[in-house]
């Protein structure tokens, strides 16, 4: 292979080492909790300048950068700060958070403390979904592990700052991830987001104070960025898109798997075709997905060009697609949580439309009448299309139903739910189409099911 | 506090350790309502009214709960419960079959309890573990991979009792305690 195609493990260096466990002994052997130190040695506010500096964005799904998130808490309203990690790991096609817990869990736990003295929190959590049973178990125990070497919670490190670490199980729902719906769950209450503004984190978040919610990735990132310094660490990758991202490929490819890589360090076909080893012999590409469920869908077929941030110009193909925040991005998708889906061309996309459309129908919380109903009839649609039932004009229907939700609802899974719809019926619109026309041979010859 | 839930001495410290850990007790109903599910399987509504009175809310408040989120129950799973994920990247490689071949070999539709109440299945949405799909939990249990002739041969396993000691399908997070006791 490629030595460019070698991985950079930041995040995930000790995870699959033979050698290494998840008890605090390997992590105190490979230098852990010394970077904590160093950050106790610094001001609250020097700490947060260093993530200012870094440009680290966050790796939950939107990129946001993490520096200018802490700068927005409002500080002057004397309410308690708080500090939560979204562990809810529940974007279709993600799964690098539940490497870093289970594998690495004190990791976390030193980015946590580091963050949580750099925005003065006065308690912090971790919300993991409840499918991550023993996740739960591995996080409780290092905490343990933490407190009894003085690494958490009470005078930590002999200082007068003071911070408990708790560990929140969800109860299997998705929009647990959206930041005020994991808010309103934390505060024991149905899930349901509330709007921005008003009810922005960093403003008015748990028991309505301050609150800064960052993904588990993100969090991570925090202790490698005071342990090399701001600046030093957005060296890493490129302007605007630093550090390492854990990519998660699933799908139809020969190696699917966890890979990370420096920001901007390959392309999607290489990473496609060069580190998940291609697709099985005989089959051709037919779409990715590139950035979890709620990514618009990439053709394999597509050109983009346009102009990037900086000016200069770009014209790719699937496979000339960069791998970091922007260049997803550029092509009018996202990188979001890093969920690469890969289909070939075995799928049948109207089945593989049907299959996300029933997902988003179970999710929503059922707020927002657009969202609720428009997420239903989606699923509704286009299972009736894959039962034999599909129409010509299933393809507008579709497109309408979507388009009245984006940009009508509480919260962004409106968005999340409808891109999906709207890019697969413009993007592979003959497909819908050919759906009316299709013979019960057709669909019997399809070994794959779907939905 | 009196106990007609009948609850172990385990569970009820268990409950008094997690609430004083948050700010205000109604944020630990969901860790409450987990406790008393392990133990009891479901949350009826006696369970609701008594876990209500212990976070001081009303029983409303831990109902709505109950009934929202997907992993709480009013009625319990089987004595072993199986889920199945059904989510696209684990449909990609597999999973509707596995799933079906899980109700056959089982003898219980997804979504259901067997009559004798031995297994259940479920057809759940994503596990995040969608590299090695398709995934498949048993009660707390990962397993990857669980496709085709495997997915046969991993129900044969499960029915009888036969699933921890295979060499085959180790599960993730025995792989990792293997570690930690190295
Ligand atoms: C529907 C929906 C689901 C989400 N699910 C997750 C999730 O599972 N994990 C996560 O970290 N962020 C998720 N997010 C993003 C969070 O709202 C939030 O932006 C993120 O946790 C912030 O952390 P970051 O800035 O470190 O990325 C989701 C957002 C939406 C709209
Ligand atoms: S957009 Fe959907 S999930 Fe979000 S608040 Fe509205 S109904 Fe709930
Ligand atoms: S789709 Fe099955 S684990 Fe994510």
């Amino acid at each position: 292979m490629n030595a460019h195609l070698q991985e950079r493990r930041i995040i995930l260096k000790h995870a699959d080492d033979p050698s290494y466990s998840n008890l605090i002994g390997c992590y105190l052997r490979e230098g852990g909790y010394e970077t904590l130190k160093k950050a106790f040695a610094m001001k609250p506010e020097e700490v947060g300048e260093e993530v200012l500096k870094s440009g680290v964005r966050g790796r939950g799904g939107a990129g946001f950068p993490a520096g200018m998130k802490w700068k927005f808490l409002d500080r002057k309203s004397g309410k308690p700060i708080y500090l939560i990690c979204n562990a809810d790991e529940s974007e279709p096609g993600t799964f690098k958070d539940r490497q870093i817990m289970y594998k690495d869990p004190h990791q976390l736990i030193e980015g946590m403390m580091i963050a949580a003295y750099a925005i003065g929190a006065k308690q912090a959590f971790i919300y993991i979904r409840a499918e991550f049973h023993e996740g739960a178990r591995i996080l409780n125990r290092a905490i343990q592990e933490a407190k009894d070497n003085g690494y958490c919670g009470d005078n930590i490190l002999g200082s007068s700052y003071s911070c408990d670490l708790v560990v929140h199980r969800g109860a299997g729902a998705y929009i647990c991830g959206e930041e005020t719906g994991l808010i309103e769950s934390l505060e024991g209450k149905r899930p349901n987001p509330r709007i921005k503004p008003p009810y922005f984190p960093a403003v008015l978040g748990l028991y309505q104070c301050p609150t800064i919610v960052n993904n588990v990735e993100t969090l991570c990132n925090v202790r490698h960025i005071i342990e090399m310094g701001g600046e030093e660490f957005a060296k890493i990758g490129k302007p605007n898109n630093t550090g390492t991202r854990i990519w998660c490929v699933s799908g139809q490819v020969m190696k699917p798997g966890y890979y990370e890589f420096e920001c901007g360090a390959l392309t999607l076909g290489e990473m496609i075709f060069g580190v998940c080893g291609g697709l099985r012999p005989g089959r051709s590409l037919k779409a990715v997905i590139p950035g979890g469920s709620s990514s618009k869908i990439l053709r394999a077929d597509e050109r983009f060009s346009g102009k990037l941030k900086d000016g200069t110009e770009f014209d790719w193909g699937l496979e000339d697609i960069p791998l970091d925040f922007d260049g997803p991005a550029s092509v009018g998708s996202m990188s979001g949580s890093g969920g690469i889906i890969v289909m070939d061309d075995t799928v049948d996309i109207v089945e593989a439309m049907a299959n996300i459309n029933a997902f988003y129908a179970h999710e929503s919380c059922g707020q927002c009448t657009p969202c609720r109903e428009g997420s239903l009839w989606m699923r509704k649609i286009t299972q009736r299309m894959c039962s034999g039932g599909a129409r010509e004009e299933d393809a507008d229907l579709l497109l309408s139903v979507a388009n009245q939700i984006e940009g009508r609802t509480i919260c962004a899974f409106g968005e999340a739910a409808a891109w999906p719809t709207q890019s697969f019926v413009t993007k592979f619109r003959d497909d819908f189409i050919k759906k009316a026309s299709e013979t019960v041979e057709e669909k019997n010859s399809r070994k794959l099911q779907l939905i | 506090m009196s106990n007609p839930l009948n609850l172990s001495e385990n569970t009820l410290s268990k409950i008094d350790e997690v609430v004083p850990k948050y700010p205000e007790k109604r944020s630990a109903a969901l860790m409450v309502i987990h406790l008393v599910q392990d133990e009891l399987g479901a949350v009826n509504d006696f369970a609701c009214e008594w876990i209500a009175n212990r976070l001081d809310l009303q029983p409303i408040n831990i109902k709505e709960l109950v009934t929202f989120y997907p992993m709480l129950r009013e009625k319990p799973w089987g004595r072993k419960h199986v889920r199945v994920c059904r989510t696209l990247p684990c449909a990609l490689r597999g999973s509707y079959a596995t799933c079906k071949s899980f109700e056959k070999k089982l003898g219980v539709k997804e979504g259901h309890v067997r009559e004798d109440g031995e297994y259940s299945l479920e057809f759940m949405e994503c596990l995040a573990d969608c590299g090695q799909g398709p995934v498949v939990i048993v009660d707390e249990k990962t397993y990857e991979n669980v496709d085709g002739d495997r997915a046969e041969k991993f129900a044969d396993l499960l029915l009888d009792g036969k699933l921890d000691e295979s060499d085959e399908f180790q599960s993730y997070e025995d792989a990792l305690l293997k570690k930690t006791e190295e």
